[in-house]
């Protein structure tokens, strides 16, 4: 990755490396590294999580989000030691035993990933927005997102795709909530 | 051969679940053992000479492995062969700031980037160029002289026909000036290379390339290797758009430094690089003068463009070219003279950006257009209806037009956007505006000269029944894998999954160009129907003898294989290949595409030519904000003759992304400088559309079936593209009566027209001269009247 600036004038052996202690997609993740390495450096370079990608390392572009409890962030702008004892959850940990999240679903079917380089930043964009509003309007969409650029597609697949998800968890939603209780 | 089982059935990409769980591995993902970082030093000055530069402190800082400097890469290199002009690593002149000086590679990034700036740089600096007028008219040391005078990269004169009398027939001619600022591509994924020094004595390189085979070739000379010491692998793109088709620095230095330490390295770009590498849109100031009869027939166009080309050669000659050469792939002009300069600036060089070198004239033409019409009393739509190019004839300068959608594209989107009701009868503040173009399905020269195939693939089938395809191509987000899988499925009775490719790697794949001048569909799709034709062949004849049926009765659907007389029967896809590999031996096939030659009788011919063009209109509706001087798109509808739809979920894609892309060209980006350095290298600052921006899109595909195309396929990921900044420029017209002759329409220029109309001046913004500068003797060629169109169908089938 290519960072912009970092360490600039600091001469190598002054960083201070401390101990991390992670929770990445469900699984305790101890990791040593510099302090002042972000969480998407060490996502990408420590625990070889490089679904996660990077547009401009700033902050700017929506391509390094992620979660941390449930919330949306940029993991260029986050210190993991900010985040200890948090739930980290990244574009690997979206499926489920092998079965993709209907977001992913959608984004495959419906063509909303082209080159699929910003797509695991929207989908866990996506994934923030539908938790706060299983079903929302294309307005919502289009402001639940706007903080990911997209060069390929126009948005307009990416917005069908997240339509598309939000109706299919809905309808399980139901499905689930009308099936006959069973007795643990 | 017209029911489908997969051609034309919307669905997602073979590509797709790899996109969606973050498993697809791009460049900057690959992490080796031992690897290396490399970073670049930049020149600080946008024109200077090298006086002195020292490694030393660099070379003694703690893990810095190696140190390289221009002398370690003398050899001078440029995608074309004859715009040799690009140094790795600057000898003795810097052009542009962040033309790059140095490379070092360390045990981490941070330990590189610490080490560029130890090393001791002297540069005495020179006069700049920063405008097209500067460069032609400013005095001092010019960055280059060639042939054509000083700080002129290209220059050419081309006349198809008498024109002078053309005009002399014409009852009415109208004259405009126009400007179109550059803009850069933009792509989500920083440019990332890594390199490896192979035991055996070869060097690997993975690279974010739309034409990993170009960069093979580039490599070798630069590095003095045979080409089969390299193997280049083009990872997956993360966006393109043409910015990663020419062969770059940061490559040839991976590799070097790769050869040097003996260890895998990695460079890749921060953000700002990215805009240092560019290659973007061209910044072009035009002149269009157009001659007209009473009844709106033209009788001749004469066309100049003033090309901003950077500091180095890059496309230039072959987009200087494009500013000329499809006008006349649109409109009937019988005609044509063109003339193009392309001049060298100390800023990043411009090259190919989707729709290379045509959007700029497209704007201009569709925009003259508008009041070339109103001044002779005509609709404008009539009188583009009037003028339309017809299908399967030629231009006056030697274009070959088969297949052409363009005036049911333009019916369509007038019909679905309800244009005539609305043009100059919405509310002040609102308005519509129209515009059309065309697009080659692939240039039908490649960038040097051979005599080969410009798409190979390669099938072969293993015990399980899996396809393997081996190509050339790269995707690069624009579906190139799912158009390989479709195609060779499509034949074999598969399904696109049951397709494993193996795709641009120079040591494994047959030839394929690249992912450039939407080429990949129509060449490497019509290569993959030639080699699946000729796999299904070979089983079909075993399976033939098996079934005791004559060849030509043997189907393939759904995963079997049968007599097609008794669909019940037959066997699974699996049997059929045990079968006829039993007969025959391993199971293998080619296939290879070359265009046929389309050249005219004239030097230039070779850029403009296609095997087939694709054709779009648009219509945007906007409203325009006087007060606030902000231009918002409402909708977009378009129409696009793309041939035949292979997948309508990838067209539609294609589409919608080249309209974003026009809409972001049209009123908000621009790639712009301010004392010589880059003024905005940051992706919050260059403004492009968000989610918040994008209006809905309505569009309309038509399908003319090409006749060479693949299942009758052509174009759709640049083209659409095209049309979209003259209707939205149109359209601001419509709304609040200003004229624009430059893009992008900011808010700073709306408020300017509105002033300028205040004061009673006429509300006009654009250019108001052309640079002093006076081209050499025009070529005069004869246009090719009553030439009849041959056509050259490769699949009997299709």
């Amino acid at each position: 990755m290519a960072k912009r600036g970092l360490g600039k004038g600091r001469v190598k052996g002054e960083s201070q490396d401390i101990w991390l202690r992670l929770m990445v997609n469900g699984r305790r993740c101890d990791v040593v590294a510099p302090v002042q390495k972000t969480l998407l450096e060490v996502l990408r370079e420590d625990l070889g999580l490089t679904g996660t990608k990077h547009g401009c390392e700033l902050g700017e572009c929506g391509t390094c989000g992620i979660l941390v409890n449930d919330l949306f962030v940029l993991s260029c702008l986050t210190l993991p030691v900010d985040i200890q004892g948090k739930e980290v959850t990244t574009v690997e940990g979206l499926a489920h035993n092998g079965k993709l999240h209907p977001l992913q679903q959608a984004f495959s079917e419906l063509g909303a990933a082209q080159c699929g380089y910003c797509t695991p930043g929207f989908l866990m964009a996506a994934k923030a927005l539908l938790d706060t509003d299983p079903s929302p309007t294309r307005e919502a969409i289009q402001d639940g997102l706007s903080g990911n650029l997209c060069r390929c597609t126009g948005y307009l697949k990416i917005f069908e795709a997240v339509e598309l998800a939000a109706d299919r968890m809905g309808a399980e939603r139901r499905k689930a909530a009308t099936a006959p209780q069973v007795a643990p | 051969m017209t029911d489908f089982s997969v051609i034309g059935k919307p669905r997602g990409r073979v590509d797709g679940p790899a996109k969606v769980t973050g498993q697809a591995q791009f460049a900057d993902d690959l992490h080796l053992p031992g690897m290396l970082f490399a970073k670049l030093l930049r020149s600080p000055v946008p024109h200077g000479r090298i006086k002195a530069l020292d490694t030393s402190r660099a070379e003694a800082l703690s893990g810095v492995v190696a140190v390289l400097t221009g002398k370690d890469l003398p050899e001078k290199y440029g995608i074309l062969p004859v715009s040799q002009d690009e140094e790795a690593l600057c000898t003795e002149k810097v052009r542009y700031v962040g033309d790059p000086i140095a490379a070092v590679a360390a045990v981490d990034e941070d330990t590189a980037e610490r080490a560029t700036e130890l090393i001791a740089l002297e540069l005495e600096e020179l006069p700049s160029y920063m405008t097209i007028e500067e460069a032609l008219e400013k005095e001092g040391e010019p960055i280059e002289t060639l042939r054509f005078g000083p700080n002129v990269h290209k220059a050419v004169s081309l006349e198809f026909g008498d024109v002078e009398s053309a005009f002399a027939k014409a009852d009415h001619t109208r004259e405009d000036l126009f400007f179109y600022e550059g803009s850069t591509h933009l792509p989500m994924e920083q440019h990332a290379a890594v390199a490896r020094w192979e035991p055996e004595g070869k060097v690997t390189l993975w690279s974010s390339t739309q034409t990993p085979h170009y960069v093979h070739r580039a490599l070798a000379k630069v590095l003095g290797l045979p080409m089969n010491r390299i193997r280049v692998i083009a990872t997956p793109v993360g966006g393109g758009f043409g910015g990663k088709s020419d062969p770059f620095n940061h490559e040839i230095v991976v590799a070097k430094l790769a050869i040097v330490t003996g260890k895998p390295v990695k460079l890749t770009l921060t953000r700002e690089e990215v805009f240092y590498a560019h290659r973007g849109r061209h910044p072009t100031l035009m002149w269009v003068k157009t001659g007209v009869r009473k009844d709106g027939a033209i009788t001749a166009m004469h066309f100049r463009s003033f090309l901003d080309g950077g500091a180095y050669g890059s496309y230039g000659v072959v987009s200087t070219y494009y500013t000329g050469a499809l006008q006349t792939t649109t409109y009937k002009i019988p005609a044509y003279k063109f003339e193009g300069t392309r001049v060298y600036t100390n800023k990043p060089p411009c090259g190919p950006k989707r729709g290379h070198g045509t959007p700029q004239p497209r704007f201009a033409i569709e925009v003259h257009f508008e009041h070339l019409a109103r001044e002779l009393g005509m609709d404008p739509i009539d009188f583009r209806l009037k003028n339309l190019v017809e299908p399967f004839t030629y231009t006056a300068n030697w274009l070959r037009i088969t297949s052409c959608g363009l005036r049911e594209c333009v019916e369509k989107v007038l019909e679905a956007s309800g244009f005539r009701d609305k043009r100059g009868k919405l509310p002040e503040g609102r308005g519509v505006g129209f515009g059309l173009s065309a697009y080659m399905s692939g240039a039908s020269l490649p960038v040097y000269w051979n005599d080969m195939p410009h798409s190979e693939v390669q099938l072969k089938v293993d015990r399980s029944g899996t396809v393997a395809l081996f190509s050339g191509a790269i995707d690069i987000g624009q579906g190139s894998d799912q158009v390989l899988a479709a195609t060779t499925a499509e034949v074999l009775g598969l399904e696109p999954e049951d397709i494993h490719l193996i795709t641009a790697d120079t040591d494994l794949t047959p030839i394929d160009l690249g992912s450039y001048s939407s080429r990949v569909t129509f060449m490497a799709g019509n290569a993959a129907i030639q080699a699946a034709e000729r796999l299904r062949d070979q089983i079909a004849e075993a399976m033939a003898a098996k079934l005791d049926v004559p060849t030509d009765r043997v189907a393939f659907r759904n995963g079997r294989v049968m007599d097609a007389q008794r669909p019940e029967g037959g066997v699974s896809w699996e049997e059929a290949c045990a079968v006829a590999e039993a007969a025959q031996g391993n199971l293998m096939s080619r296939g290879a595409y070359k265009p046929p030659e389309l050249s005219g009788p004239y030097k230039g011919s070779g850029v403009g030519p296609s095997p087939a063009y694709s054709y779009s209109a648009c219509v945007a509706e906007v409203t325009a904000d006087p007060e606030s001087g902000v231009v918002e798109v409402d909708k977009v509808w378009i129409a696009h003759d793309v041939g035949r739809s292979l997948n309508p979920t990838l067209v539609h894609g294609q589409v919608e992304g080249s309209v974003y892309m026009g809409l972001g060209e049209v009123l908000l980006e621009e790639q712009v400088f301010r004392h010589g350095l880059h003024k905005i290298p940051s992706m919050l600052e260059y403004k492009s559309p968000t989610t918040k921006d994008m209006p809905p899109i309505e569009t309309i595909l038509v399908e003319t079936v090409d006749p060479e195309g693949p299942f009758g396929a052509k174009e759709c990921g640049q083209g659409p593209l095209l049309p979209v900044i003259p209707a939205v420029a149109n359209a601001v017209e419509d709304a609040i009566g200003a004229r624009f002759h430059e893009i992008p329409i900011t808010p700073e220029k709306v408020l300017s027209a509105m002033d300028k109309a205040a004061r009673g001046e006429e509300p006009l913004i654009g250019p108001t001269s052309l640079p002093d500068y006076h081209l050499g003797e025009v070529l005069r060629v004869d246009p090719p009247d009553g030439k009849k169109v041959e056509l050259f169908p490769m699949h009997e089938e299709t």
